[in-house]
């Protein structure tokens, strides 16, 4: 491939004359020949993509002397499923389906900044219910806290901790207990909609959501009994994967790792959406700029989201039953689903009206459906603070009924780009701590 | 069907044409239907150029990096576009590393970081068909501006940002991957997402989603970008 790159890359080797190859699929067998050839000089060694501790399916390849990494290149592309593609061909409200399966650890959060987007296209973002808008909310810190304990569990039971695994992922699955009463699914939830989202709170929501939290600041504090004063952790983790602010702002770093430098940016305080103004809740930073200092901050994160998840179930209670979608019938989709007891969606009196009542409603909602709804022309971009940092959507409407272009800046694929650095000069079993430390997950990175 | 005269005399009044973005026939993905909508032929675009005052900081922005380019800013900047609430720069594309270079150093501009860059495919708009969509990011004014660089499908070349914007690196490799811009300049610009021997770049226009036909009830319904669909 480099020889269609208009300038061959020469940055590492000084002869012009050397030989010179990329690490890439197809060339292993070449590289291995050349590393014999080389003798004992230098050992590459290939990680992954099927590697346990490479969370998915990330190909790391390392340059090893003794025990010390010299050089590292990841190489992703093994999830690529083409999902902003197939986004070009489904109306805007399929499309929620598809960008949920991206980062599927925290699906919903593509599913915000997607619709944030489309809101903003057709310019109804002050439109949305309030009572959307704490949903929304709600859904965002829940996610957080599920993708904060995967990345600190996933990151354990790679050093061999298997409890902060099961720790993690038991607090995580009372997450989706509530996630899955509220949404119907636990992830995947396409339950973020253009103009709102697609159902209220069951009956009982606001006492579930209260029933949850002491169980998972339980989970919380585990950890951290767990994890605090741990020295093998600590010796660990401390002073590994180290990467400053200067560093963080030459790749673009943003979310945990970027606050672990020092620097409080967070998009939820920056440049708030759905009212995240008006919630009270700290930034977590720390100065240590290291795996450890990450690994904290996501704890204290979840705390935080818990605070923001109570605040978020007073409001509800407050606010009481009421409309989740905008009211514009052009834009809304038309039923109100509810969570049935053979547990699928399902509307009896939306169905009894379309069929039995009013032929209109009956046009509307075949029109709606299945042409969906025209947003104007024009392009957007939209960021919000995803639980791995600063998840962007470009999106470009040609009027119609689809997208003509979705692209999503994953956090995760951007940060990737920082583990060369944080890896070169360290120990090879340091390796997986620095990716662990990054928290990508390779849905998001490859899409 | 529709000859050029056609589309022109269909084009909006009053303002230049900008960016091409589609012209539609038709209602459906079928042709030949006997719904009337068949000669439908409409010229999508998008939104013109704005005239000052832009509103918000934007026109203390543009000032800025229009002194900081001085006699080279009506060349660089080829036009402004203020449309729901956010800044678009078309930035001529010889001069998109001075325009980054000004927008990261200047201290009243500051855009320290690049989002990556997006690409877009226009078919319809001959001559800019592809077009490079970089959103710049102020964390210390907590302000984000667009820049957007459009080159003919023919010349597919803009200069790497990587240079000034280090994250860059795996964004242009995409965009790339995808689209079949060559970012000229940058460190290595191979495939990535998709196999290196890989034909084609699959995010353009001309390039089918692809997908087979599945039976479901005895019907065979055809694959998704063959499916007859609303326009």
């Amino acid at each position: 491939m480099s020889t269609q790159a208009p300038h061959a890359p020469h940055a590492f080797v000084e002869d012009p004359d050397a030989p010179e190859y990329t690490v890439y699929g197809s060339d292993w067998s070449d590289v291995v020949d050349e590393a014999k050839r080389l003798g004992q000089q230098r050992i590459v060694v290939n990680m992954g993509p099927q590697h346990p501790s490479t969370h998915g399916v990330l190909r790391v390849m390392l340059e090893i002397e003794g025990e010390t990494v010299t050089e590292t290149r990841a190489g992703i592309g093994y999830l690529h499923t083409g999902i902003e593609k197939n986004m070009e061909y489904r109306t805007w409200t399929q499309g929620v389906t598809f960008c949920t399966r991206m980062d599927y650890v925290a699906s919903m959060s593509q599913e915000l900044v997607y619709c944030l987007g489309i809101e903003k296209l057709l310019g109804i973002t002050d439109d949305i219910p309030e009572r959307a808008s704490v949903l929304r909310v709600l859904m965002m810190e829940l996610t957080r806290i599920g993708s904060h304990l995967v990345a600190i569990g996933t990151g354990g039971n790679e050093l061999g901790a298997t409890t902060i695994m099961t720790t993690s992922f038991v607090g995580r699955e009372e997450t989706f207990r509530v996630i899955e009463a509220i949404t119907g699914l636990r992830t995947n939830n396409n339950y973020i909609r253009p103009g709102g989202v697609s159902q209220g709170l069951p009956e009982d929501g606001v006492e579930q959501i209260r029933a949850m939290i002491p169980k998972v600041r339980a989970k919380l504090d585990e950890l951290v009994a767990l994890q605090a004063k741990n020295p093998i952790l600590q010796g660990r983790l401390k002073g590994v994967a180290e990467l400053n602010l200067s560093a963080c702002m030459a790749l673009g770093i943003t979310g945990p790792i970027l606050r672990s430098t020092g620097l409080p940016y967070d998009l939820r305080k920056a440049e708030p959406y759905c009212g995240y103004e008006t919630y009270d809740f700290q930034v977590p930073t720390s100065t240590d700029q290291d795996a450890w200092s990450r690994l904290i901050l996501r704890m204290e994160e979840c705390y935080e989201s818990l605070k923001i998840v109570e605040q978020c179930a007073d409001r509800l209670e407050q606010l009481g039953d009421g409309p989740v979608m905008v009211a514009d019938k052009k834009i809304a989709w038309p039923s109100q689903l509810s969570l049935g007891t053979d547990g699928q969606g399902n509307s009896p009196d939306h169905i009894r009206h379309i069929m039995g009542e009013s032929m209109e409603a009956l046009i509307h909602h075949f029109k709606l459906v299945t042409e969906g709804f025209d947003v104007p022309a024009g392009q957007v971009y939209q960021a919000i603070e995803g639980p791995k940092g600063l998840l962007g959507v470009h999106l470009v409407s040609d009027g119609g009924t689809k997208p003509w272009r979705a692209h999503f800046r994953d956090p995760g694929f951007n940060n990737l780009q920082a583990l060369g650095i944080m890896c070169e000069g360290g120990q090879v079993a340091d390796v997986v701590v620095a990716i662990a430390s990054i928290d990508m997950v390779l849905g998001g990175v490859d899409r | 069907m529709s000859d050029d005269k056609q589309l022109d005399a269909l084009a909006p009044q009053g303002r230049e044409p900008l960016t091409l973005i589609n012209v539609r026939e038709g209602m459906f993905g079928a042709r030949g239907d006997t719904s009337g909508y068949d000669g439908l032929v409409q010229r999508v675009q998008m939104p013109g150029a704005t005239e000052r005052p832009y509103g918000e900081w934007f026109d203390g922005a543009v000032d800025i990096l229009t002194e900081l380019l001085g006699d080279a800013a009506d060349e660089a900047i080829e036009y402004v576009v203020v449309d729901r609430g956010e800044l678009t720069l078309y930035i001529q594309r010889d001069h998109l590393v001075d325009v980054c270079r000004h927008l990261r150093d200047d201290q009243d501009l500051r855009f320290e970081m690049c989002l990556g860059v997006s690409g877009v495919h226009y078919p319809a708009d001959k001559g800019r068909e592809l077009h490079a969509v970089y959103p710049l990011q102020s964390i210390t004014h907590n302000r984000r501006l667009r820049l957007e660089v459009a080159v003919g499908d023919d010349d597919a070349r803009i200069p790497s940002v990587v240079s000034l914007y280090p994250m860059n690196n795996w964004h242009e490799r995409e965009t790339w991957d995808f689209f079949g811009i060559v970012f000229e300049g940058h460190p290595s610009l191979a495939r990535i997402e998709m196999p290196d021997d890989w034909v084609g770049h699959p995010q353009r226009k001309d390039y089918p989603l692809g997908g087979i036909p599945v039976e479901y009830k005895g019907a065979e319904i055809p694959s998704p970008d063959e499916r007859r669909q609303y326009r």
